[in-house]
Formats: structure tokens, sequence, C-alpha cells
């Protein structure tokens, strides 16, 4: 150990001593310079992001990784049973927190088990991190066991990627893949680490930034523009704040909620927004697209200046494009992603930036200005009102079989509207976000862009771990949760005590749903047949069954299941739901926004 | 109204950026006519310059997605100003009997030049604006094309206009 010698008499000569400072050991001085493994850098990295949890599956890829994970105590590693759920939990991590969420896989089938994960993330930006393992270097691509084009695969669905080939590179590799994910329009990060680059060594240093050329997020608003805006918003006569996704991830709902209540314009959020406006504020008038409200879709349609914060017009939210642009309106649009502006609708005043620094000077400036929001909102307020006493999300609550609008329903009454929920994708999903109301930011935890079935029970694991006294509700659909059912075991060894909600209709719902519309009735592969009794599913995996199979018992079973007796446990609730019941209203794909089908026109 | 557009961009030389470029094309559908790429003067710098066909709107979204890749430092659509274009073309032609000299006349008046000579073949070196290259083998009888392989279009911006980091 030649080199430890060079580097003792280096210590000492930096430090201006002759000899270690008394209770200085051999060790302390020596990990001053000591060489890291690539194993130890990732670990380390991940401990100076000061990462809490990471979510991981092992494999030989990641070996030397998990050796280093053992030997530390700077995070919790939590042992998912299926690579997909890791990166849904991590991503649930971020999405709740506001944190990089951290998933760690192996290479080969890591990876590409990983994909789902990173490509949901990714539609919906969430800021996550994923590391996998790959063959070691002179491996790559020679077919080698478990191998594959990681980064290949991952490109379309990742903010960026990386394949680190030079253990030199890979702490700044780290802190480039922390840097990207978290700032200017957030996403997936995957860094591929091939195995031999973990056990090659070089000196540690964790750099405080990294300079990147080529990767600058504009922040700031331009003054020109946000100064034409204020003008548009208040001339509005018919105005219309619309947000979504962006103003949660970028933490602006306080700032949405004060320009909201300044220009006292009604508000309505995409399925990504909501509890960016409070659902309960008079303001609001609830989700907007393609299940959304009679209300919200007609304001839509029907207004004539449209602040669009932190969202992207996709296709479930305002139908079809030429629809839409029929109404002469126009429309200002704050979004950090250039290309989300004007994308699917021609925009007037583009604002790129980031929402909240955006909406706080936009607060700035309408408190100076010397107008007042124009009289006409009255009269456009009556008619929205009109439009609001349609009560569109009503239904039979005399059922004597149970409604899955009461279930959740009885939910919020239950947890005053405090919990952390979860969805899977389906029917089920868009009853949470209409009956759910959402009065804060980052309480509502989905897969919206990509929707995918399973992210239910991941996600409310990543959300209870991040805050172990909340209340976490997992809404879902018995089709759903058996896509990632065997995570019941990884709740089972962290002591994981979610409460799962299902709203079990013996189909997948919304395919049923759409065949019953679109397909006369025939209803192709969506019956799920042959279901597990799944109050004895979680029973055999130490948890606490219910199944409910009237209305009369439903709140007393959420309230059983929220109780301080069952708190320490995870709890599945099998709701045996109307099989018949439709999500309304509804917009067809490929319709206009005001032509929605209501219930009381079946 | 789709039209024919000229993009230029400075990237990160560095291994996969160009299937990043040719991986977007392909995943939003946008047409690429043809792509060419190499290290600048700066070892560290690859520009890239792609010809391609749309909209004003797909236009804009191919400028606005190529400026999102992290890797990517400068875009900048020549088209939208004064510009140079020039593109290589190598052409393989049969050159026996009378076709012989009409071919090394064709080429001269094409300022072509020929870098190849066999009894019975030529290969002429072409270089021009894509049009012109087309008009040289509009100008040969095709029977003679042996082969042709061009490297797409390369551009720059006239006078002051530059692309640079």
């Amino acid at each position: 150990m030649a080199w430890l010698a060079g580097r003792m008499q280096e210590f000492l000569t930096v430090a201006g001593q002759t000899d270690y400072p008394p209770g200085f050991t051999n060790d302390l001085i020596c990990s001053q310079f000591m060489e890291a493994t690539g194993a130890e850098i990732v670990v380390r990295c991940l401990a100076e992001e000061g990462v809490e949890f990471v979510f991981g599956y092992p494999g030989g890829a990641v070996l030397n990784i998990y050796d280093e994970i053992f030997k530390q105590n700077k995070f919790k590693h939590v042992l998912v049973r299926h690579e997909q759920a890791a990166v849904h939990a991590a991503d649930a991590y971020a999405r709740a927190t506001g944190r990089v969420g951290v998933a760690l896989v192996t290479s080969g089938p890591g990876a590409t088990n990983a994909v789902t994960g990173i490509a949901t993330a990714y539609m919906d930006s969430v800021p996550i991190v994923v590391v996998t393992g790959q063959v070691p270097t002179p491996a790559i691509g020679m077919d080698a066991f478990q191998e594959v084009d990681t980064v290949g695969i991952t490109r379309p669905c990742v903010k960026h990627n990386f394949l680190v080939k030079d253990v030199k590179d890979l702490a700044e590799t780290m802190k480039k893949a922390f840097i990207i994910a978290a700032t200017g329009r957030p996403g997936p990060v995957v860094v591929d680490v091939p195995k031999d680059i973990t056990y090659h060594t070089t000196e540690f240093t964790y750099p405080a930034s990294v300079e990147m050329r080529s990767y600058n997020p504009v922040v700031k608003g331009h003054s020109g523009q946000l100064k034409r805006a204020v003008q548009m918003l208040l001339e509005a006569q018919r105005p219309m704040i619309y947000i979504g996704g962006g103003v949660v991830l970028g933490d602006a709902s306080k700032q949405l909620v004060e320009v909201a209540s300044l220009l006292g314009f009604p508000v309505t959020n995409t399925l990504m927004g909501l509890g960016g406006h409070p659902a309960t504020h008079r303001q609001n008038l609830g989700m907007l697209g393609m299940h959304g409200t009679y209300e919200a879709n007609m304001a839509m349609q029907h207004c004539d200046v449209l602040l669009a914060v932190g969202a992207r017009f996709d296709d479930r939210v305002i139908g079809n494009p030429a629809h839409f642009a029929r109404e002469q309106r126009r429309i200002i649009h704050i979004d950090i992603d250039p290309s989300s502006i004007s994308k699917r609708v021609k925009v007037d005043v583009p604002i790129v930036g980031d929402v909240k620094h955006v909406l706080t000077e936009m607060l700035a400036l309408l408190k100076q200005a010397k107008d007042k929001p124009d009289a006409a909102l009255t009269a456009w307020w009556t008619q929205i009102e009109l439009w609001r006493a349609k009560n569109c999300l009503k239904y039979n609550k005399q059922s004597p079989i149970i409604k899955p609008q009461y279930v959740v329903e009885k939910l919020w009454e239950v947890t005053k509207g405090d919990a952390y929920v979860t969805s899977d994708v389906g029917q089920h999903q868009m009853w949470a976000a209409q009956y759910y109301k959402f009065d804060q930011p980052r309480r509502w935890i989905n897969s919206g862009g990509l929707g995918t079935m399973g992210v239910g029970l991941p996600y409310a694991m990543g959300v209870q771990l991040a805050f172990p006294d909340a209340q976490v509700a997992c809404i879902t659909g018995e089709s759903s949760i058996q896509m990632n059912i065997q995570e019941l075991s990884t709740c089972k060894q962290y002591r994981i005590p979610v409460k799962v909600l299902t709203l079990n209709n013996r189909y997948m719902g919304m395919v049923r749903q759409w065949q019953e519309f679109f397909y006369g009735s025939r209803y192709a592969e969506s019956y799920m047949e042959s279901l597990p009794d799944f109050v004895k599913l979680a029973e055999s995996y130490g948890h606490v069954g219910m199944r409910i199979d009237k209305p009369e018992d439903v709140e007393a079973a959420i309230r059983e299941a929220f109780s301080p007796a069952l708190k320490e446990r995870m709890v599945f609730m099998d709701f045996q739901t109307d099989q018949t019941e439709n999500v309304f209203p509804m917009v067809e794909g490929g319709k206009g926004l005001s032509e929605m089908i209501l219930a009381e026109e079946l | 109204m789709s039209t024919r557009h000229i993009i230029s961009l400075l990237m990160e030389n560095e291994a996969g950026a160009l299937s990043r470029v040719a991986g977007l094309f392909s995943a939003r559908a946008y047409n690429i006519e043809s792509l060419t790429v190499a290290p600048t003067e700066d070892a560290t710098l690859s520009r890239m310059t792609i010809v391609t066909v749309g909209s004003e709107d797909v236009i804009e979204q191919i400028t606005k997605q190529l400026n999102k890749l992290v890797d990517v430092i400068k875009v900048m659509d020549l088209t939208e100003g004064q510009h140079i274009e020039r593109e290589l073309m190598l052409v393989k032609v049969k050159a026996v009997g009378a076709s012989r000299e009409e071919m090394k006349r064709t080429a001269d008046i094409f300022r072509g030049s020929i870098i190849d000579v066999t009894e019975s073949t030529y290969t002429i070196e072409l270089t021009g604006a894509g049009s012109k290259l087309d008009a040289f083998l509009e100008a040969i009888d095709s029977a003679l094309i042996i082969e042709t392989v061009r490297t797409g279009a390369s551009g720059i911006g006239r006078g002051e206009r530059s692309l640079k980091v």
C-alpha cells in the first residue's frame, strides 16, 4: 500500500503537522483520501443528495452496489417484489414530497421491468433517478446474460439518460442526474452503471453543482408578455383559469390561489392539477375534460380569455381541438416547457417560465394595476351557476347496491379531506378525481398521462413511507390492483399501513363502459373471472381484509379501517359495487368539450 | 402548407447523441429528408444539419423539441434567413464509346470533377445545392448510372449570421 503511505504524508503536509493529532485513527485519515469503488460512489452520492429511501431489487449487475448499501445507514433500502413497483414507489415519493425519488434495479429484466414505471413518471413530469445495473463494459454488445441496451430502450421515455463508461465520471454523472431530474420541467433520469465500473476505483468528491452548457431551463417569464397577459385578464368578459399538473409540481398553488382570488375568476383543474386550487373553494368548478364537470367544460368552451397554467391542452382535456377552436377566445399560456406551448392549441400570449415565479410576478402586476376585472364577470358567474345547478355529479344514493361514488364520498368524509389518495387507472380513478375534494396539492397521486394500471398500491407505499403518520388511501379496482398485488408482501415486510379501497365491480370498468357505449355492449374480455378472495389474500399476508356488500356498511368499514385500532395495519377493503355504474359526464373521443353525455340523458 | 427547412444544431459530441435526434424524429413522426453530422473544430461539439419538411406549426415543434434535448446546445432554422446550402454527390457512371466524351463534357458544365477512371467507368464528384445535383442526374442518361451516393445537405448562414456556442 505504497500509495497509502504517500497519502498519509500528504495529509501531514497539508495539515502542517509532523504527526497525526491525538485521536486520529489511520482509518479516519485514510478516509479523507481513500479511493472509492464505483459502488461506494453510487451509495455516497445518494447519501450526499439526502436521499431517504431507495426502492429497489437486487441482481447480478448491482451486487457491488447492494454490498455497499448493506454497509451504510444513511438511507433505507425498500425491497419491492417487482421492479415496476420500485419505480412507481419512488415516483409517488417524489409526487408527494417534491423531492427526487430514487430506484435501483439490475440489468436486463430489471431494467425492462422498470420501463413502465419510468414512462409513467415521464408522462407526468415526475423527478426520479433510476440507477440501473449493466453488464461489464467489455461484455456490452456481446448479448451477455441479462444484457439489454437500457439507454436505448429508455431513451424515448426519459428526460435524459447516461451510460457511465468510466468510474471517474460517475460522481459528476450522478450529480447531473439529480439536477436534470429536479429542474426545469422535471422528469425521470436513468443512470446505467456497468458492473465493472462498480468495482473500479477513483478518488471521490461529490461536486456541489455541475454546469451544463446545453442545459439552462428558463425560470423568469418575459416581462412584456406578462404585462400583455395582465391587461388581457382585466379586459376579459368571460374569463377562465385552467390549471394543470405544473401548478402542483411547481409548488405554485399558493400563488395560483392568490391570483385567482384577486381576480375572482372561475378555476378548473385537470386530472393532474387536482389540489392545485382547492376543490371546495367557491371559484373552483372541478375537473374538466373527458370526465370533467358540466360547468367546467362549458365554461372552458365558452370563455373569452383563458389563462392556462402548467397545463398542456391534451386530448383528454379539450377533446377535439377543431371543435375547441370554434369558439373565439384569447389564450395566455404559462408553462416551463416551450414545447408544450402552441402544440395542440394556438396561444396568443405564451409565457415560458417557472409557474411559481411567473405567478408571483403576475400577482405583483395585478396589485399595481389601476383597472379592476371587468364588470361583465358578474353575468358570467350567473351563467356558470346555471351550469353548476345541473348538478352533474349526482347519482342514486338510494341504491341497494353499493355505488362506487358513495364509497369515495364516504372516504372523503371519514378522512376529512385530508388523506393522500392514490389511484389506479379506470372508472375508480375518475370517481376518485370527481368525488374526493382535494383542497391541497400533492395529495392526489395517480398516473394521468400514461394511464398505468397497477400504480395504486406501490404509489401508496411510496407516500406512506414519506409520511408515516399520514392517512394514505389507495382507491383501486379489482383489475388494477392485481397488476401489482405482489406488493402486499412489501407492505408486510415494512409494516406500511396503507388502506386499500377496491371498488370491485368484477369488470375492467372503463373498458366495459366503452364497450357498452361504442361496441354494442359486447363485453369482449373485460369481465374479471376467477377473482381471488381478497379478504383471505390480504390475511394471508398478515393484513386486515374486509368485504363490504351493503351500502349501509360502507361508512362503518372505512371508519374502522382509519380508526386508531388499525392505524398500524394495512387494511384491504373489498367493496362489491354496482356493475352497471358508468362515469359521467363523458365526452366521447373526438367530440367537443361541450358535447357531453350526462347521466340523466341515458 | 408544408415547406422544406434546413435545421442546424450544435450538440455535445457524445455517444448516443445522434440517436437522440433520430429517435425524436421517429417518435414524433416528423419527416426527415436528410441528416448529416460531424464534429466541429471544437471536438467536444457536433454539428448536425437536418433537412425536414413540415408546416410552420410542425417546424416550430421540431425546433422546440430539439432544444429540449439535454445534449443540444443551440438550434437554428437556416431557412429563416439568408444561407448557403451544399451537398456532395459521387456518381459512378458507365463511360464507354461516345458517351465517355459526352459524360466528361456534362460533368464540366456542372463543374464536377472526375476523381476515378477505369476503361469503362468514371466516378464524378459534384458539389452544390440538392437541386443542382438532381439536375445533373437528369442531364445524363439514367441507363449509364451505376451508383450514386449523396451526403445530404449541409448549410451555413450568410454574412454575419452564425451558429456557435
